[in-house]
């Protein structure tokens, strides 16, 4: 793996861009404005080359203003490096589509539609993707439940499959195993001290 | 005056031998030829990623295993690289050989169901009797080392779970000396096939730029002429270690593609003699006691042995906080984890990037023009598996 080259400008170009470094490989921030714009830089300037796009996640933090982060994972095979293009959205805001740019982006992102309900303007076709036809809710999401909110079943009577709300024969077990006692690092810390 | 033509929908799959699984195929056909191919997917989701978010690290290796079901150890190795990434532990040599050799087992399973099935959707019956064969073959071998054909969760952060069991290596060995006379039988029924030739030359092309632009990985973009393979281009676990070629292909049609799986086997052959020929000794698993659990021999003993594996196996270990992506080159192409973790024992977020999901994605573009009778062609050399695409 090589190291990736910007050029000097580019923090000129695009001025909500934050540049960090992860495991040696550079991390982009960027607003949502200008994320096509730096998509298209990424991919067309001839010292980058990031030619495909490897993925496209959205990430969930219900707490946070900018509800969801989307995280573009992209790949050059010439110079045989990758980079990770990050921004974040709220949750009734919308994204611009990439698919014009990566015809490849027209699935990932009606996944991350599909499980967290991201937006994604001018996309072609925003039709849900993994989960069954006309599922509601949007399963990724933190506060949507492990179990569900509706299972199946074959009715014989009314000869079809039929929707119910879910019913837990046995209550969801959710053991917290997390130790009470790893973790309060500021006790750790004051014995480091003494 | 130009006639007005109307076109027609039909439905292939979701049950249909050739799908490969639970596709559902929309096909819009003018006449045999298609207009366009709208593949509804999902109809194996298990929710694999809310799943991996509500279990701690260990307890989610083996949603792993049900992703590519085909080559189960190849997954289990991207989510085990991205969790040592962040907990930064390495593995003994050992444990890394053994991990290549089960890696390089996993693709010769992958790719004899693949060419099989291929020339079964086809029309050929025999290769896929003679090929069975082999993967049972192989299968025992997962069996032996993990105890379960399939479902291995053989591949844990730190290295492997157990060692090779006495006899295990010889017996690779032996496969390995007659597996490609195997490979040669499966060349001669279908490498100059005539009617095989017919079904797949030409077929499906795709040319490079599509395929970097359409998301290809592994043999779809090597097929297309691209030399790109992640054991060669971006080595992880000590794959640079080992001589092996890439084989490319040139036009990109079907034919190329199973091409590269026959040469990609052989090679593949070659890793693994080559790995249990230099086979270190040593442990094959960290010793870091705080994330590999101790030996049932220590746990007799040992009070402190016998609360890390009480630990281990309740709270599990704790992943710093961070972000990271780890891939390797599955059979089927790039197969990657993209891993948040908050610091506690369960995953915050765990993306799975399954390299059929591209592939699939594409075959709208692909079918394109092309005859109906094309379309099981395609797919095959697709190498689509739905474990991975549904996750």
């Amino acid at each position: 793996m090589h190291k990736v080259n910007f050029d000097n400008n580019i923090k000129n170009e695009f001025k909500s861009l934050n540049i960090t470094e992860n495991f040696s490989e550079p991390v982009l921030e960027i607003s949502s404005e200008e994320l096509s714009g730096l998509l298209i830089y990424l991919r067309d300037n001839k010292n980058l080359r990031f030619r495909q796009l490897i993925d496209i996640l959205g990430v969930d933090y219900p707490k946070r203003e900018n509800r969801f982060d989307v995280i573009y994972l992209l790949l050059s095979h010439e110079f045989n490096n990758r980079i990770t293009v990050k921004t974040s959205v709220k949750s009734d805001d919308t994204l611009p589509s990439v698919v014009p740019i990566f015809p490849v982006a027209n699935w990932f992102e009606r996944e991350a539609f599909d499980m967290y309900g991201i937006k994604f303007a001018n996309h072609p076709d925003l039709r849900r993707i993994l989960t069954d036809y006309e599922f509601e809710g949007f399963p990724l999401r933190k506060d949507f439940p492990l179990s569900g909110h509706t299972e199946v079943r074959y009715d014989d009577e009314v000869k079809k499959v039929v929707y119910e709300p879910v019913k837990l024969s046995q209550a969801y077990r959710d053991f917290d195993f997390e130790s009470p006692w790893e973790g309060t690092k500021y006790i750790k810390k004051e014995q480091d001290k003494r | 005056m130009a006639k007005e033509t109307k076109t027609m929908n039909l439905n292939f799959g979701p049950q249909h031998p050739a799908a490969h699984g639970v596709l559902r195929l929309i096909l819009e056909l003018d006449g045999e030829v298609i207009e366009r191919a709208d593949p509804h997917i999902g109809l194996l989701h298990r929710g694999t990623e809310k799943l991996i978010e509500n279990k701690t690290y260990t307890q989610a290796i083996p949603y792993f295993d049900r992703l590519d079901y085909v080559a189960p150890m190849n997954q289990e190795h991207a989510f085990a690289l991205a969790i040592e990434k962040l907990l930064d532990i390495k593995v003994p040599a050992r444990g890394s050989y053994i991990r290549v050799v089960f890696c390089e087992i996993g693709r010769i399973l992958s790719h004899i169901l693949n060419i099989t099935t291929q020339a079964l959707d086809v029309g050929a019956l025999t290769p896929s009797l003679w090929g069975f064969e082999e993967r049972e073959r192989l299968m025992v071998f997962y069996e032996r080392v993990s105890g379960s054909r399939l479902h291995a969760n053989y591949f844990r952060p730190g290295g492997v779970h157990q060692d090779l069991p006495v006899g295990l290596k010889e017996d690779i060995l032996d496969f390995c000396k007659n597996f490609p006379k195997v490979i040669d039988d499966l060349e001669n029924l279908l490498t100059d096939n005539r009617i095989f030739k017919q079904r797949n030359v030409d077929i499906g092309i795709v040319s490079p730029q599509d395929a970097v632009a359409h998301g290809f990985s592994g043999v779809m973009l090597r097929g297309s002429g691209i030399a790109w393979d992640l054991r060669r281009s971006q080595p992880y676990e000590v794959y640079d270690q080992f001589k092996f070629k890439i084989p490319i292909g040139k036009n990109g049609d079907c034919y190329d593609r199973y091409l590269c799986r026959i040469e990609e086997m052989r090679e593949s052959t070659k890793i693994i003699v080559d790995a249990l020929k230099n086979l270190p000794e040593g442990p094959v698993m960290t010793t870091d006691g705080k994330v590999s659990p101790p030996s049932r021999a220590a746990m007799k003993k040992s009070m402190e042995a016998l609360i890390h594996h009480f630990k281990l196996f309740t709270e599990g270990y704790h992943v710093p906080k961070g972000e990271v992506y780890a891939c390797v080159e599955a059979p089927k192409g790039e197969f990657g984890v993209y891993l948040i973790a908050d610091g506690s024992n369960k995953p915050y977020r765990c993306k799975i990037k399954a390299p059929g999901f591209a592939h699939l994605q594409a075959m709208d573009y692909v079918v394109k023009g092309h005859m109906l009778a094309d379309v099981p062609a395609v797919l095959g050399s697709m190498d689509i598996v739905f474990g991975e695409i549904d996750r």
